[in-house]
């Protein structure tokens, strides 16, 4: 068990945030909202999602800071991913969707009826659970973001191209290759692509929905080690079935339950000493 | 005889019923092609292609009813392309599943069934003689369009279903709209079906000779169309011209004619098959 917990506890981000601080941090007066909101990247109060008359989401309050690695984990059908799909209203296309409460990315409520849902997604990236690059050229791939921008400057494209599948460690294995079909690249490969395609639009919020659960492990190694690294510029969400997974990588994790939120904290906390026993249960394997 | 064998006996059975019953169709094509090739092919020449119509089978050509078809299937090409798939990119992508769109839905499959003279009647009606366009090109284009629209709807439905939903997501995550997602993403992607189903309908728009008749696609027409309001013949009516003079001589026409028309369709659908399979090998 202890290979789990090689965590590295980031010294300068030592506030602890239970559940119950945070709910105290962020109580009803307006005005001690600013400093809240320069603290935390991301922010949700009391959000409900229903299908109908199913309740996929309930009374869910949360506050993710600026570039940490938050991960969810959760048996299946806890709505995690519900949950993060939240956070670019990718959900909205889902008939009967309903969504109740607050979400606010750097203050700003994404659920406010005037909100540009192409500006939201420009800056929240989403990594899906199966590669799926278009079935395009490698470089299409990464250049459709910016060309759906309305962008023409070639150099400009071909420019964040490159910065973007460097950044992914992808551009070795593809820079001679770039006119080639993205479809003709490994699993592995195609996820990385997939993850260099969300680079290239400069999001400032990376979520991702499972994204090694297709890959086998030495793939998954090389995403976990891009994903560690993408931390510094980004705030990453990451859904994921594998709790060493979020052991690894994550610096929080939050544990879902039947649309409920049973516990968020530090990672390590979490997987050492969680407050809640249906945590405790899940993460030593007793059900789930 | 064991009940194994007895089994056994049966498959070996309905293999060759199955045989024979593959057999029938392909069997009777190849009679009906052996005999027009052994009526026309030696009537085809390049004069038979660029000959106008006379009253010497000798010294008839397809020249007028050739560039007639040509004419009615490049007019009901454009005309039917944009509004075929305009709306089964409408079904598809856009309208809610509700009680309406299921209406619309059974309609369209309804009129892929009609037969095709209805259509004609319709094109006289509306085309013809409301809209004034006489029995022109125009209006018998405008006729086809009509009848090879549900198919054509049908096949860019088909083919848009095909595009996996992952795709969209994807374009939707990076801030595209749903009408970039459609034109960078899903019709790239469904090009292939959509076009096999505009070729096929195409192929089958060139054969037909009901609707034109009732239209007012004339038998003999002196000249080849000019413009999309001058009158016109097709291959189909002059090859039922033909085939019902009692004169050896416009027989063998009719074959010749035939063995052109033919050829007309199966190029066409090869290329349909081709894109067909381009297209399917690029989704994997």
């Amino acid at each position: 068990m202890e290979s789990l917990f090689i965590l590295e506890t980031n010294g300068k981000k030592n506030y602890s945030n239970t559940m119950s601080e945070i709910m105290t941090e962020k109580t009803e007066d307006p005005k001690i909202e600013t400093p809240i909101a320069e603290k935390y990247k991301l922010q949700t109060k009391d959000v409900n999602v229903f299908y109908g008359d199913f309740q996929a989401i309930k009374d869910v309050s949360m506050n993710i800071k600026p570039k940490t690695i938050t991960a969810f984990i959760g048996p299946s059908g806890c709505g995690k991913s519900t949950f993060l799909r939240l956070f670019n209203r990718m959900n909205d296309y889902i008939e009967d969707f309903k969504m109740e409460g607050k979400i606010k990315i750097d203050d700003n409520n994404i659920y406010k009826n005037k909100i540009q849902l192409e500006q939201l997604r420009k800056d929240v990236g989403m990594v899906f659970q199966k590669p799926n690059p278009f079935p395009k050229s490698i470089f299409e791939n990464v250049a459709y973001g910016l060309k759906i921008q309305g962008i023409k400057d070639k150099k400009l494209i071909a420019d964040r191209v490159e910065k973007a599948l460097i950044q992914a460690d992808l551009w070795n294995e593809a820079k001679d290759n770039l006119n080639k079909s993205a479809l003709t690249l490994s699993g592995g490969q195609q996820q990385r692509l997939c993850i260099a395609r969300t680079l290239a639009v400069e999001p400032s919020i990376i979520l991702m929905d499972e994204p090694t659960s297709a890959l086998d492990p030495i793939s998954t190694a090389k995403i976990e080690e891009l994903i560690h690294q993408l931390k510094k510029d980004y705030t990453i969400i990451i859904v994921t079935h594998n709790m060493q997974q979020a052991a690894r990588i994550s610096d929080y994790t939050a544990f879902f339950y039947m649309g409920e939120l049973i516990e968020f904290d530090k990672t390590k906390k979490i997987f050492t000493n969680p407050e809640k026993k249906r945590t405790e249960n899940y993460i030593t394997g007793r059900f789930g | 005889m064991t009940s194994i064998q007895k089994n056994r006996l049966k498959d070996q059975l309905f293999k060759f019923w199955g045989i024979a019953c593959t057999l029938i169709g392909l069997v009777m094509l190849v009679i009906f092609i052996g005999g027009i090739l052994v009526d026309g092919l030696s009537r085809i020449d390049w004069a038979f292609i660029t000959d106008l119509p006379s009253r010497k089978a000798e010294k008839s050509g397809i020249w007028t009813p050739l560039m007639g078809s040509v004419w009615v299937l490049v007019l009901t090409a454009i005309i039917s392309f944009p509004i075929s798939v305009a709306a089964g990119v409408y079904l598809e992508e856009y309208a809610k599943k509700n009680r309406l769109s299921a209406m619309l839905e059974i309609n369209i499959s309804n009129l892929a069934g009609v037969p095709s003279i209805i259509y004609g009647l319709l094109g006289l009606e509306v085309f013809v003689r409301i809209m004034n366009l006489g029995a022109s090109v125009l209006a018998g284009a405008l006729t086809l369009s009509l009848l090879i629209l549900p198919i054509i709807v049908v096949a860019t439905r088909e083919a848009i279903k095909a595009v996996p939903n992952s795709i969209r997501d994807a374009s939707y995550a990076l801030g595209a709209s749903k009408w970039q997602t459609i034109w960078n993403q899903v019709l790239p992607a469904s090009s292939g079906g959509i076009l096999t189903g505009v070729i096929l309908a195409l192929s089958r728009a060139v054969g037909e000779a009901a609707p034109l008749i009732v239209v007012g696609a004339l038998a003999y027409v002196p000249f080849a169309p000019r413009g999309p309001l001058d009158q016109f013949s097709v291959l189909p009516i002059q090859i039922f011209n033909w085939i019902s003079r009692p004169q050896q001589g416009f027989i063998d026409n009719a074959a010749a004619a035939i063995i052109i028309l033919l050829l007309i369709t199966f190029i066409m659908n090869g290329i349909a098959v081709y894109f067909r399979n381009k297209w399917q090998k690029k989704l994997q």
